[in-house]
């Protein structure tokens, strides 16, 4: 396989492992890092992409293993980072409040949710990969990728059902 | 659509039981102008959806380094490099193997001849030790200059 015949293979998926990234890693640059990451990876693998029966879902498993790995190798700085989040949050709260941007406070509710949770709505919800794919792609059983999900989105519904009411009030 | 179906799915969607063809029905009744008064609050969340799938790699597919091929050019390579050294060890043994017993070492016929050849052969071997043996011979001074000192201190050293 060659160059162009490998972009041309990664096209259809490398928006998708950036924004997988993007969901778990937060900053842009750092998912534009993983994304290159993986992507050479991939073409390292070249000769034995063949085997796979699907591409797209092993570089998406790829994709997580590989932002997992970037968390665990700086929790502590992540801690710190979800915490000024959070400190942002609040303080925008009065402030922000007549524009209500909802849509970045539906992305702030999902940066809140555990790393699990986060993979599985971006995915599903976002991606709207099948649970047969997203089974696959996290080695997980359906059922419980099932009451994740629904975990997941009663959680950003509450959250934003607060927020709502806030806004209205 | 109706709302009571809106609502049966939206149930649905929170117990994680919805399919994907469902779920897209819903996104196109939030992402419509008419949503219910009450299911405002959804808007926001598959609103988001939708947008956030729309975000891309800002950067084209990145330089591709050509690792793959650079690792089997290693490979040939090496194996050239030892392809070479293995030819030229083996062509230079080949060659000292046959040189040294076709090495014409030269004979006389005649013994006077020879006889003069064998003088002529050793007085250059002997002209050319006793040129090793001068050298030796500083060897000499160094030992007598090494007799002295040790001596001399012995004398000190049984002087004090």
């Amino acid at each position: 396989m060659n160059q162009n015949e490998f972009v041309r293979l990664v096209n259809p998926f490398k928006d998708k492992v950036f924004r997988l990234a993007k969901r778990l890693l937060v900053s842009t640059e750092e998912a534009e890092d993983a994304t290159q990451e993986v992507l050479v990876k991939l073409w390292n693998r070249n000769g034995t992409l063949a085997e796979f029966s699907s591409v797209e879902a092993f570089a998406m498993t790829m994709t997580k293993n590989y932002c997992l790995d970037q968390l665990k190798a700086k929790r502590s700085g992540n801690l710190k980072i979800v915490h000024t989040n959070y400190v942002d949050r609040e303080a925008g709260l009065d402030k922000q409040m007549e524009d209500l941007d909802s849509l970045s406070w539906v992305e702030k509710i999902m940066d809140q949710l555990p790393v699990q949770q986060r993979l599985i709505i971006q995915m599903r919800d976002i991606e709207q990969y099948e649970f047969e794919e997203i089974a696959k792609i996290l080695e997980m059983n359906e059922s419980a990728i099932r009451v994740a999900l629904s975990r997941a989105r009663k959680t950003i519904r509450d959250n934003m059902t607060k927020t709502h009411n806030y806004g209205i009030s | 659509m109706e709302l009571a179906k809106i609502e049966y799915l939206l149930d649905k969607y929170f117990q994680g039981e919805t399919s994907i063809a469902e779920e897209k029905e819903l996104r196109t009744y939030f992402s419509s102008s008419d949503v219910a008064q009450h299911l405002e609050q959804y808007k926001a969340i598959f609103g988001y959806f939708v947008a956030a799938k729309e975000q891309q790699l800002a950067s084209q597919v990145p330089h591709l380094p050509t690792l793959g091929n650079k690792k089997r050019n290693v490979t040939w390579l090496s194996l050239a490099a030892s392809v070479v050294v293995l030819l030229g060890i083996g062509t230079y043994a080949f060659r000292n193997y046959e040189a040294s017993p076709s090495e014409n070492l030269g004979t006389y016929d005649d013994p006077e001849e020879a006889f003069r050849a064998t003088q002529k052969a050793l007085s250059l071997l002997s002209n050319n030790v006793n040129v090793g043996i001068a050298s030796v011979q500083y060897f000499q001074e160094y030992q007598t200059t090494k007799n002295m000192i040790f001596i001399d201190t012995r004398i000190q050293s049984v002087g004090l």
